[in-house]
């Protein structure tokens, strides 16, 4: 132990030495710990969920705070070698910038940017999709119609066992009427409604995500929908009941079937994406497209309540063609109009 | 040793780097697939626990309407009809909202986690670092629809019959190929992941540490116990680099006294010094704050010592 007293000798060191001595990154710490402890007893408060006991003054300094400290992790890089302070900054910035770039509307203040433009700002930039779609579409309902008629077995191929109760081809004109009309009393409405809802959303949220296969699935599920449409069209069309028919498929069909219009060509949206990145890379540009494409099915789904409530009460309490057909294609001038004619950019929007 | 290497490379390789909008990197550690099962297995058992427990209260005020349902149709009241049928459609919109706004609800409030992700250590975050945004919490959940619920339910009708027809297979197999995704890209993204633009990252939490060298033994090099003042010249600081400074940390921090006895052998041997006994805290103490000093001065000049061979 000899060397140990080489500089023994000397006075112990007074508190101004131990302060002088200390380093400078130390002193650097010194000085800040306190907004640190702030922005770390604030977080903590905040992850546990206790915004309620959070003061105004405390929610406004968070976001101050939080560059404060990361700014102090940037200097800390360059000039500490304290391992454990460096690791506790990091996560310090970390858990604040959580909270500082997370999710910070409220579900009505999104609802009402969504509704505000945000919404058919989505459905427009999807437009190609919606061609294609629409044009899928038609061609589906066209093929299923071609089908049926060359040969009438083909529908019970093409229309699902549930919808064959009475409607089969060579079914008289009165029972088929007996379909569109006259089912006016009320019982279960609401019931009906929100089953059809719950039943249609699911598809549509399917269609949407199976857009992930390169958009061919939404494809199929589109021309697979429309072709039994096709088919029932065909039916009726055969017994003169054709415009009754699409009557009595307007006062929900159009609210619906533009609803999986959207839904099918938001899938398409992510398929084509990924298939044609273009300049970006895939994931960058299945990310973007995405999140596009959620909007828009946040809006199916919207869409799908109000088709649900249009089938469920308004076919069932208005029995005449003609009221079908002025409520069915107001709705959709309504949402064309919403769609194409309404361009307000909302405020404050997330989303570039 | 050698599960604990496995896992430590593990960890390594869930290492990730993110830039914030202020351009700071920030180290992200991407959540382990086994705690991200957890999770999942966690908000699934909570979904379940609600779905059941809505059921029963609604089928238990539904048996209490029904009581009054028959008393009531003699008298030819309608009301009481409206009300049970308004508990179904109560209950659809209940079981809709439980499977698909579960995962919202949670996710885009102000935890920005569901309780099974918090109970595993997990948030969601935006891959580029920016914000978080509605957009990307719906899609990454529009997308767990397909990837989980709906083969599952196929599987679930097809496994009724006794053989699981083609149906039951593509189900399976749908599964398996939404479910297996993770394990094939370096981020663990689900497909939903991967088309919001989000990833799932450990939620840190650390304590900040007492600093090491502001005790009066560290920062004056003397010891209180013996006595000795240690100081050390630039020769005997030159050995060392950053690593070993924070080896060093670490052992002083842990402070357990067999591997203060080892490291404090090591320097002296390495320095030229002749070990002693005793004064292994103090010595140590000592020599991390002078060669922090010495490294920090280097670094304001921009030279760096990454290690000994450095």
């Amino acid at each position: 132990m000899a060397f140990f007293g080489l500089l023994g000798g000397e006075a112990a060191a007074s508190d101004a030495a131990i302060e002088a001595a200390a380093l400078r990154s130390d002193r650097f710490r010194q000085e800040r710990e306190g907004d640190w402890k702030r922005l770390e007893a604030i977080v903590t408060r905040m992850e546990a969920g206790r915004w309620r006991r959070l003061s105004d003054e405390d929610v406004l300094a968070l976001p101050v705070l939080y560059r404060t400290v990361a700014s102090s992790l940037s200097v800390a890089r360059e000039t500490s070698l304290d391992s454990a302070t460096l690791a506790y900054l990091e996560a310090l910035v970390q858990r604040a910038w959580f909270l500082v770039y997370g999710p910070r509307t409220t579900l009505a203040g999104w609802l009402a940017r969504f509704l505000g433009g945000e919404w058919s700002r989505a459905v427009r930039a999807i437009w190609p999709e919606l061609l294609v779609a629409f044009a899928v579409m038609a061609a589906g309902t066209l093929v299923g119609w071609l089908l049926v008629s060359s040969d009438p077995d083909w529908y019970y191929a093409l229309v699902p066992g549930q919808f064959q109760d009475a409607r089969v081809p060579g079914a008289t004109r009165e029972v088929l009427q007996g379909t569109l009309f006259g089912s006016a009393q009320d019982d279960g409405l609401s019931m009906f409604a929100a089953y059809l809802f719950s039943h249609n959303a699911g598809v549509a949220i399917m269609c949407f995500a199976l857009g992930f296969a390169f958009g061919v699935p939404p494809l199929l599920l589109l021309v697979q929908n429309t072709a039994t449409l096709g088919a029932m069209v065909w039916l009726y069309h055969d017994k003169g009941l054709a415009t009754d028919f699409i009557g009595w498929l307007s006062i929900h069909g159009t609210t619906e079937l533009l609803a999986i219009l959207l839904a099918g060509a938001a899938g398409l949206h992510v398929g084509r994406s990924m298939a044609f990145p273009g300049t970006r890379g895939v994931m960058q540009a299945v990310a973007e497209a995405g999140q596009r494409a959620a909007v828009v099915m946040a809006g199916v789904v919207l869409m799908l309540v109000v088709a649900g409530m249009l089938e469920g009460f308004g076919r069932q309490l208005v029995d005449d063609t003609t009221g079908r057909y002025i409520i069915g294609y107001s709705m959709l001038a309504i949402w064309l109009a919403y769609f194409f004619a309404f361009r307000r950019t909302p405020s404050g929007s997330e989303a570039a | 040793m050698s599960v604990g290497a496995a896992s430590m490379t593990a960890k390594i390789d869930r290492r990730r780097v993110m830039i914030t909008p202020e351009g700071i990197a920030l180290p992200v550690m991407v959540g382990s697939r086994g705690s991200r099962l957890g999770a999942l297995l966690l908000d699934l058992l909570f979904i379940v626990v609600l779905m059941i427990s809505t059921t029963l209260l609604l089928a238990y005020l539904g048996s209490g309407v029904d009581d009054l349902r028959s008393e009531a149709l003699a008298k030819g009241d309608k009301a009481v009809a409206r009300a049970s049928e308004f508990l179904v459609v109560l209950w659809i919109a209940v079981m809709f909202l439980f499977r698909h706004a579960y995962f919202l609800f949670f996710e885009l409030g102000p935890r920005g986690t569901t309780p099974g992700k918090r109970l595993t250590g997990l948030r969601i975050a935006a891959r580029d670092g920016g914000r978080l945004t509605t957009e990307m919490v719906l899609a990454r959940n529009l997308l767990r629809d397909i990837e989980l619920f709906l083969p599952v339910a196929m599987i679930v009708t097809n496994s009724g019959a006794d053989n699981m027809g083609a149906a039951g297979v593509a189900a399976t197999v749908w599964f398996l190929v939404f479910g297996l995704f993770p394990f094939f890209n370096r981020d663990r993204l689900r497909a939903g992941d991967l088309v919001a633009g989000t990833w799932v990252v450990e939620a840190p939490r650390r304590k900040l540490e007492a600093v090491l060298s502001t005790t009066p033994t560290a920062a004056s090099g003397h010891s209180a116990a013996t006595g000795a003042q240690y100081r050390f010249g630039e020769a005997e600081l030159a050995v060392y680099g950053e690593f070993e400074l924070q080896t060093l940390e670490r052992v002083l921090r842990e402070n357990r006294p067999e591997a203060l006895v080892a490291v404090h052998t090591a320097i002296c041997r390495k320095i030229g010094w002749e070990p002693g006994a005793g004064d292994e805290r103090a010595f140590l103490e000592a020599y991390y704050t002078q060669l922090r000093a010495r490294l920090e001065s280097g670094m304001r000049l921009g030279q760096r010592k990454a290690d000994k061979h450095g």
